[in-house]
């Protein structure tokens, strides 16, 4: 059969397209950081939901005369944010709540977090070690199944989604709490699902093919891709009815989440087509001369 | 026919046992805070004199403690759990006055041993003996008597002041010569003085069992080194914003599943329907099995259950498109179903067991709503596994050896693209 497009060709322009999009990345990462929450940095964020409107200047009052130490208000039609550098006490907490709801709207309803300094910090020491023990169980479990080749492909594409979700939120100053964490893991097991599909068809496909040039294997690839291409994209649009429901209908609390694992999830096929499967051509290739011993010699 | 008629009653009972059970799950999901108002606290325990050591027997012990004083104030059902080695996490919904409840709670665990010398009858133990200063630190032990009972060895500093309580007490008549034993205001034992004891030990008899009598001695120690608690994380949240989230990520998710569904059923056809039969089945089955384990559901975890849904779906769509492949290949429809479910298992099987080891690892480093979120993330690929691959071949099965609808055009296939063999 013929393919109207090849994926293996075209993918070199994609795979410069995500370097410089690394690149971005971690230049945003080395100069501007994240944007941590209260999970991460220690101190207070406090989110009330507002019954009527409340002008962003009393709210300031309130807050002056309470002296509780630097803090970032962000006002929204019927949402409020504040983020206090320092840990509101409990007896604050009641102050606050008690005058938001007697000076300025009877009816609203708050959430307050805050979180100690050595707590932050073990957070995010639990958060990198969460993500590099999943990424070396996911390694492991793919050079068991598969090979090595696989397993090295699949690795660099799954980092590649993670990177584009980290530099997204850095970029834009998004903020980055625990749920960003719990969002980027499952982007890396559903990134990781999509790239396994598709080398599972190459596996197939490898057992009943004649490879004789790299042209072949290149061929092989892109019809592997072909073959898998129409549950790609169908699967894609499934999952992300559920996040793009979630980013526009649900809980404010979650909006990030599903933001994340939005721009996660197109990545993650994004990447599978046209990072993985290259990589994993390109390492296959190479490794042509040992690997087809006895063909060769026929020709 | 008799396969369609098979097929029918599944379908029918399927439905009949979600609809007559699925008001009464939905009733006793048990709602994390996030979702229905309330509080969370970590505390870390430290001693409260320096030098001292956090064990785990004080740390059950001052969980306890905390149990009975949040108890005290009038709250519904806290959840108090020891955490780590020096951890201690308090989950309480919907109060109404939070910081009454912190002050509480936040106060060292405090031990006396209180008497009725000079008391009215009616005040009971109004005299504090001794304090929990006045016991060494990790001075009270069990042991075993001849007779297999289980008794109390303490240990004071002082055997002066010792004496002069118990041979005060002894002088009292039978019946109120007792040492009464108090943690905040909760009497444990109350063991009697017969006699003056000049010593540093002492010990305590009655009849004790095992657990009794080791919960008296974790007390003891406890109160001669109090464990002081500092907050490390908080989240309180108000019960109208909780149910505000609840109310918004519920619609969203039966929006997105309204979605997939319709999709499904315009891409798929027939297997569509098999596919969304076994959606809901699938939701069903996950909200049963989380009604089983007794867990909580969060608002991270409603985000595990949407993204779920799509996954299942995966399983279903893999299956389908290579039945679709086989049919265009020429094959018959039965053949095709046959070699379609076949090579799409091992496919589904290496993507699934990959999510499940990113969701095992969350489980076992994450804490609280992170620790939900896992535990429906790895509930969901395993029931998705019975729902859309085993539940939705049956009746894919029953439907095509059925062979009253068989047109390829059913399954989404053109009959232009079908090869010769």
């Amino acid at each position: 059969m013929h393919y109207k497009w090849d994926f293996t060709k075209a993918s070199k322009y994609f795979i410069i397209f995500s370097i410089v999009i690394t690149v971005l990345g971690i230049g945003s990462l080395a100069f501007l950081g994240f944007n941590y929450g209260v999970d991460f940095r220690a101190g207070s964020n406090v989110d009330i939901v507002l019954t009527k409107s409340v002008p962003k200047e009393d709210i300031e009052k309130l807050l002056s005369e309470k002296n509780a130490g630097h803090y970032t208000l962000t006002t929204g039609a019927d949402r409020v944010t504040i983020r206090f550098d320092d840990i509101l006490s409990d007896v604050q907490q009641k102050e606050l709540r008690a005058n938001f709801t007697e000076q300025l709207d009877p009816g609203a309803s708050m959430e307050i977090n805050t979180v100690d300094v050595a707590m932050a910090r073990e957070l995010q020491l639990n958060a990198l070690l969460a993500l590099s023990l999943a990424s070396l169980g996911i390694l492991i479990y793919i050079s068991f199944r598969f090979e090595w080749r696989f397993a090295v492909a699949a690795i660099v594409s799954l980092v590649h989604d993670a990177f584009i979700v980290i530099s997204v939120f850095s970029v834009f100053r998004l903020e980055v709490n625990l749920t960003f964490i719990v969002a980027v893991l499952t982007i890396i097991g559903y990134s990781i699902n999509d790239t396994i599909v598709i080398f599972d068809r190459i596996r197939e496909n490898l057992r009943f093919a004649k490879i004789k040039t790299p042209a072949d294997l290149a061929a092989l690839v892109n019809r592997s891709i072909w073959e898998t291409l129409t549950r790609s994209i169908n699967t894609v649009i499934t999952v992300v009815f559920g996040a793009l429901c979630l980013y526009i209908f649900g809980s404010e609390s979650i909006r990030l989440f599903s933001l994340a694992i939005l721009i996660g999830l197109i990545a993650g096929a994004y990447s599978s087509i046209f990072i993985a499967s290259p990589i994993w051509l390109a390492l296959r290739s190479k490794a042509k001369p040992k690997a087809a011993k006895a063909p060769a010699t026929t020709s | 026919m008799k396969r369609m008629l098979a097929l029918l009653l599944i379908v029918v009972a399927t439905f009949g046992v979600i609809a007559a059970t699925s008001p009464a799950l939905v009733q006793k999901v048990k709602l994390g805070l996030d979702l229905k108002g309330g509080f969370e606290i970590l505390y870390e325990a430290e001693p409260l004199t320096p030098g001292g050591e956090v064990t785990q027997d004080a740390l059950r012990e001052t969980a306890r403690s905390l149990e009975q004083r949040a108890n005290a104030t009038g709250v519904a059902e806290p959840e108090i759990t020891p955490e780590g080695a020096n951890r201690i996490r308090v989950k309480i919904a919907g109060v109404t006055d939070e910081a009454v409840v912190r002050d509480v709670l936040k106060k060292p665990a405090e031990l006396t041993f209180r008497s009725m010398r000079g008391c009215e009858p009616s005040q009971g133990y109004c005299k504090v003996e001794l304090i929990g200063s006045d016991f060494k630190e990790g001075g009270a032990t069990i042991y075993q008597n001849q007779l297999g009972g289980w008794e109390i060895s303490i240990t004071l500093n002082s055997a002066s002041k010792f004496a002069e309580v118990t041979r005060e007490l002894a002088k009292l008549p039978e019946g109120s010569n007792r040492l009464a034993i108090f943690l905040d205001e909760n009497v444990l034992s109350e063991p009697r003085v017969s006699f003056e004891i000049n010593d540093t030990k002492a010990s305590i008899t009655g009849n004790y069992t095992r657990e009794e009598a080791k919960k008296v001695a974790d007390t003891i120690n406890l109160g001669a080194l109090p464990l002081k608690l500092t907050e490390k994380y908080t989240q309180s949240v108000g019960a109208t914003l909780g149910q505000l989230s609840l109310q918004q990520t519920v619609f969203a998710g039966a929006l997105g599943t309204a979605l997939v569904l319709i999709f499904m059923l315009l891409f798929y056809r027939l297997p569509g329907l098999i596919s969304s039969i076994s959606l809901i089945t699938y939701i069903w089955l996950l909200l049963l099995g989380f009604n089983l384990m007794g867990a909580t559901l969060t608002l991270p975890g409603i985000a595990a259950f949407i993204l779920g849904i799509g996954m299942a779906v995966d399983a279903n769509i893999i299956t389908f498109e290579r039945i679709k492949e086989e049919m265009r290949s020429g094959k018959s429809l039965l053949s095709s179903l046959k070699a379609g479910s076949k090579n799409s298992l091992r496919t589904i099987v290496d993507a699934n067991l990959t999510t499940i080891i990113a969701g095992a690892v969350l489980f076992f480093i994450g804490t609280g709503s992170v620790k939900g979120f896992a535990v429906i993330l790895i509930m969901s690929i395993i029931v998705s596994v019975i729902t859309n691959v085993l539940y939705s071949r049956l009746l894919l099965y029953l439907l095509i050896r059925s062979g009253l609808l068989n047109k390829p055009s059913y399954f989404g296939v053109k009959e232009s693209d079908i090869r010769a063999l």
